[in-house]
């Protein structure tokens, strides 16, 4: 019975990949009872975890995988197309998925009103949906459909923030996320204008044939402004911080671990697989510019996270400063910058992930994520802050955590494109890192809660499970890199072995 | 046709433009969404003119007819569309909830009442 | 409200009208211009249409917003359940050839379920975005 299952369905896990969590959504809505939609939501998202590392197995011992939709042949049929590359992202997006969504009953209790939840499950569904689409897919429209499905569900999920603020950073999410989507759909049309095609490995073909001139030149500007925008890369990071701060607490922990990941995917997967530019040597100064950001944005995000009196208004800076680094590592264009870059897309969905559970914990018992409601939080909620204290620590990237390996690689990279200074850099903002954290760690051991603070207790134990599977998993992933930085390396030398 | 050039880029360009102007200088929420739908529009002629051959007829199997416009770039178009119907109606919906809460959908008078209620 | 006659009395002749209008632009679709894009939103404007003449509560009655709900999520249940038949009958996903055991009624079948998956969905989406808004700040009078 299993193994004629298994022959029918084998072949095509990644169109289940991104059809379940669709029919999933709609069975949601129809199901409507909020812990049903939930157990169906927990059901589907578990099974993608199963499903994405079955993936990654087949295409780590096969290599590449590619799936025609409906029967049509490539180029002409829609692609879905899995290499090292993407398989990683997916199993780091989906393994997010299950797991926020363990915590999601008990924190959004008290943010979303509970005729509310089984919507909200669906359209948790949906942004899943649209991350794994975008993902995986080998067609260059798609991933504009995939990436706008995404949008608007993180939109909606955003704008569910228990204050009234949660509507306007929404809305300039929108206003700044749509822009940024037209960006990517024109620079699409541009390069299907010149190349007659949408499949990503035929249009590069095509570009190759082509050579670079002024329209393809006009495209990789407007793909690279548009992803720019979702990634949240220095200058246009203006969106991220307000919508990460006033986003329901297990919102925020999902969106920071996955949205700009996968952003980040798509920039990596253009520059490297369609344009096949060589950063560092090509004329356009893609590769300068894109350090030259990536390292403002390590220290104008570390300085301003500095400052900031709500915790997760600093985790959020923090967060520009972390996707400069991987800009940086991409910017590098070897191979050990590149590996750093994945390998902190890796690293850093683990460990944000794990750091915006914990908020979400507090916020739950103390009903605010400010620096003072972190007063004695160390006595009154040891778990919850102890692994705060962890997820710190892989912050600042101390060794043994998982923030060490991926600056570690970075360092290498830096010095292997002799450029000493950008790895002094690097290291300098580790600093700054450990100041911001620093301070709300003195603030949780060392500063005694108000005379008239009432009993508060641990967080529940839902919430607490999943805040420790991804700390441990800084720790575990931070000794044993064979998963994360043995395949991010293996994709990195790929993607360099592309490029011509 | 060739006397005019490539004029429908020119067209693509300025409503590009336009659009982008109004998102960036209006104030009001609404016309900050209709910018952002013109914004859109022009991309969708972008491609909708990009599929046009000359002499072409619409892509439909017919005795006597040879050349046909290139019809994909129209399908992505109705996709592309169907997205933008799907922001707007979002953006309204969130539009009308900041009324509710702000009672007003000035940017500017919301980042005052914000300003007071939330010194951050 | 306000009652207007003649509206009313045309909008009854029309509307059953436009709503056939949409059911033939739905099941044409495979051989002519249409499918369910058009078709859900002639349908939903019959609806819209119906909602402005006879009021929200009225329309409402007719169209509740659950079953409403229910139909956008059936759509795409319906769109997505085809492409997964498709798997359990040994093709690809949305591969219609594998639907019938004769391929081209396969691709029929295939695209006459897809496109009604569409066309209910966007029929429902239609609705339920003209019945949030315009059922918006009514409670408070």
């Amino acid at each position: 019975m299993i193994d004629a299952l298994w022959n029918l369905i084998g072949d095509d896990l990644p169109a289940l990949q991104i059809a379940m969590p669709l029919l999933t959504a709609t069975v949601c809505v129809i199901v409507r009872r909020p812990m049903l939609a939930w157990a169906v939501a927990m059901f589907n998202a578990w099974g993608a975890v199963v499903n994405a590392s079955i993936l990654l197995y087949r295409v780590w011992t096969r290599g590449t995988i590619s799936y025609v939709e409906g029967g049509w042949p490539v180029p002409w049929g829609i692609e879905l197309r899995i290499d090292l590359l993407n398989a990683l992202v997916l199993l780091v997006v989906t393994s997010i998925c299950a797991v926020v969504l363990v915590a999601v009953p008990r924190s959004i209790a008290n943010e979303i009103p509970r005729e509310k939840h089984y919507l909200f499950y669906a359209t948790y569904l949906l942004c899943m949906t649209g991350l794994a689409g975008m993902t995986i897919t080998g067609d260059a429209f798609n991933i504009f459909v995939f990436l706008e499905i995404s949008s608007l569900s993180s939109y909606a999920l955003i704008s569910q923030g228990r204050t009234s603020r949660a509507l306007t950073s929404a809305i300039q999410y929108l206003i700044m996320g749509t822009l940024g989507g037209t960006f990517i759909l024109l620079g699409i049309g541009m390069l299907y204008m010149m190349t007659g095609t949408l499949n990503l490995v035929d249009m590069a073909d095509q570009l190759a044939l082509l050579g670079v001139n002024r329209t393809v030149l006009v495209a990789m500007a407007c793909l690279g402004v548009g992803i720019g925008i979702k990634l949240a890369v220095f200058p246009l990071h203006t969106w991220l911080p307000n919508a990460y701060t006033y986003a329901p607490a297990v919102v925020t922990a999902f969106l920071a671990a996955t949205a700009t990941k996968v952003a980040y995917y798509v920039l990596v997967r253009f520059a490297f697989s369609v344009f096949r530019i060589n950063l560092t040597l090509d004329g356009t100064h893609g590769g300068a510019l894109l350090m030259t950001l990536g390292i403002a944005g390590m220290f104008a995000g570390s300085l301003v996270a500095i400052f900031q009196d709500n915790i997760k208004r600093m985790l959020a800076y923090s967060s520009v400063a972390q996707i400069g680094y991987m800009v940086v590592g991409l910017s590098l264009a070897n191979e050990h910058g590149l590996t750093g870059g994945l390998v902190h897309v890796f690293n850093h969905a683990v460990t944000k992930c794990g750091l915006f559970l914990v908020l979400a914990c507090v916020v739950l018992r103390m009903n605010s994520t400010r620096l003072s409601a972190f007063a004695g939080l160390g006595r009154r909620m040891p778990f919850t802050f102890a692994a705060f204290v962890l997820g710190g620590l892989s912050l600042i990237g101390v060794p043994l955590t998982v923030g060490f390996v991926s600056k570690w690689y970075l360092v290498l990279g830096a010095l292997d494109a002799g450029l000493w200074p950008v790895a002094v850099l690097i290291l300098l903002s580790s600093v700054l890192a450990l100041i911001y954290i620093w301070r709300v760690v003195e603030v949780g051991y060392f500063t005694a809660p108000p005379e008239d603070a009432d009993e508060v207790a641990e967080a529940p134990l839902s919430m607490l499970v999943s805040t420790w599977i991804l700390i441990g998993g800084t720790l575990v992933f931070g000794v044993w890199t064979s998963l994360s930085a043995g395949v991010a390396s293996a994709a990195a030398r790929m993607l360099i072995g592309g490029v011509s | 046709m060739i006397e005019w050039g490539l004029y429908n880029y020119w067209v693509v360009i300025f409503l590009m433009m336009t659009g982008l102007y109004v998102v960036i200088s209006r104030g009001n929420l609404i016309k900050k969404i209709i910018g952002l739908n013109i914004f859109q529009v022009s991309v969708i002629m972008f491609y909708v003119s990009m599929g046009k051959v000359r002499g072409g007829t619409a892509p439909i199997d017919a005795p006597g007819f040879e050349i046909y416009s290139n019809p994909l770039p129209h399908v992505l178009m109705l996709t592309a569309i169907v997205v933008g119907v799907a922001t707007t109606a979002l953006a309204l919906a969130i539009v009308v909830r900041i009324g509710e809460e702000y009672g007003t959908i000035e940017e500017d008078k919301i980042r005052e009442i914000e300003a007071e209620e939330h010194p951050n | 409200m306000i009652s207007h006659l003649i509206p009313r009395v045309l909008s009854k002749l029309l509307i059953p009208l436009i709503m056939l209008f949409a059911l033939y632009v739905q099941f044409h679709g495979d051989y002519g211009p249409g499918g369910g894009f058009q078709a859900g939103v002639i349908f939903g404007a019959g609806i819209i249409l119906y909602s402005l003449l006879f009021g929200l509560d009225q329309a409402k009655e007719v169209f509740p917003p659950r079953v409403l709900e229910i139909f956008v999520a059936g759509g795409v249940l319906l769109y997505g359940g085809v492409g997964i038949a498709a798997i359990f009958a040994g093709g690809n996903f949305l591969d219609y050839d594998v639907l019938a055991h004769d391929p081209h009624h396969g691709q029929h079948l295939g695209i006459l379920l897809v496109e009604l998956g569409v066309g209910i969905t966007v029929a429902a989406v239609m609705a339920t975005i003209f019945f949030q808004f315009a059922g918006r700040g009514r409670t408070d009078d």
